[in-house]
Formats: structure tokens, sequence, C-alpha cells
């Protein structure tokens, strides 16, 4: 639809004239300023807690288990722009602590958006075992996790 | 012709005064749009374009998504 506009636009008489490719989704998507009903929703990126423990690939085991604290799990990034690659359970982090995380994480968790209102997950998690929601924005960059529970009371809060 | 551009684009002709220019209808706008831009739905740009546009600005449209 925006590439017709941008034509038309450009009929118009409008000399300097962008398509937005990526457009709103791309935009919001990556957590992005946006005004409208929707921010008024409780969304993933609000619900999230950006505190969850986090290392490197090649960080090895007996380094992350004291990072853990009170969570149950860490989650694998990488670089300055701590893209989410995988996700380590605590019950993973016993044995040889000398293995890399490489070797004991689960790669390419689930991640969603932080757009996603809490009633939209808490429709996608009806049937889900999920014990945590990755969020992340559309590039991959890590947001912050939240609790089924979490987003089914935000969700049920909103239906009210 | 129009100048395909990506999100990283957008900012940079933002901050040089670009203007942003959502074509959806109303309930999408209603619903959510980016920050700062300009309500101009496809079906009304002919008529719309003169009243809410600066001609001698950057015009930056966008949509729902790249489908």
């Amino acid at each position: 639809m925006s590439p017709r506009a941008a034509w038309r636009l450009e009929s118009l008489g409008f000399d300097e004239v962008y398509d937005y490719v990526g457009s709103k989704m791309d935009w919001i998507g990556e957590g992005l300023p946006f005004e409208g009903a929707l921010v008024d929703r409780p969304r993933l990126g609000t619900l999230a807690d950006p505190g969850v423990p986090t290392c490197k690939l090649d960080d090895a085991v007996s380094q992350v288990r004291p990072r853990l604290g009170q969570w149950p799990l860490s989650l694998v990034v990488t670089g300055a722009s701590r893209v989410v690659l995988g996700l380590v359970r605590a019950e993973n982090l016993g044995g040889d602590g000398d293995r890399p995380v490489a070797e004991v994480m689960q790669e390419g968790p689930s991640t969603y958006r932080p757009h996603v209102t809490a009633e939209e997950m808490s429709g996608k998690l009806k049937d889900s075992r999920a014990r945590w929601v990755v969020v992340t924005t559309l590039s991959g960059q890590l947001v912050g996790v939240v609790q089924p529970e979490k987003i089914h009371e935000a969700a049920e809060a909103a239906r009210a | 012709m129009p100048t395909e551009v990506d999100r990283h684009q957008v900012q940079e002709l933002l901050a040089k005064g670009a203007q942003l220019v959502d074509v959806m209808g109303a309930s999408e706008w209603d619903e959510s749009h980016i920050a700062g831009a300009v309500h101009v739905p496809l079906k009304e740009l002919s008529e719309l374009a003169a009243e809410r546009l600066d001609a001698g600005r950057p015009v930056i449209t966008y949509c729902y998504d790249s489908l």
C-alpha cells in the first residue's frame, strides 16, 4: 500500500519521496515509539523483566552458575547488541564446569515482540507448557523475559 | 521514482525534517501509528496531501508491514 502512496505523491508534485518498506510492524517490533490505543494496553515490552541473567556462547558453565541467583534460566546473548542465541536452564548447568555454554544451551528459543498485547499472548499460551516468554526486538535484541502467569493476570485485568 | 528506505534511514530522514505519512485507514491509525506521523489515508491522498503535507520537505510513506 505505501509504495502506491509514494508513487501517487510524486505524481502530485512531491519531489523527494521515500517508502519505508518495513513499515509500522518493523518500527513497533523494534520497540520504537508509537501512539494510539495500543499504547495503553499491557504489552510484552512493558511486562518483561530485563534483569534476566545473560551469558556468552564461550562462557564456561562454572562461570554462569553463580550468575543465576534466584533465576532458573539464563539467556545466551552475543556481542554489544545483545542478540538472543539460546537459553540455558539451571538444570543443564551441572557436571563439567569447563564446558562452554554453547554445549548445554537450547538453541533458537521462541521469541515474541514487545508490542504484542497481554491479551493476544495469553491466548497463544493457552495450550502451551512454556515457563517463560522471551521478548526480543524484531532484530533479535533482548528486551527481557516474562512468566506466563504474569501475562494471564495482565490480560484478565485488561479485560475487566 | 520513490526511494525505498529502512528503519535507520527513516530515523536519519526524520532528524533532517522529513514528514512521515501513515497511509492506512482510520481504524488502523487509531489502534497504533508511529509517533509523530501524519495521517493521510491512501484513499484520500489526492485531496488531503496538499492540505496536510509540505511539498517542499521530504516525505516518507508507510503502511502496516512489508507485505
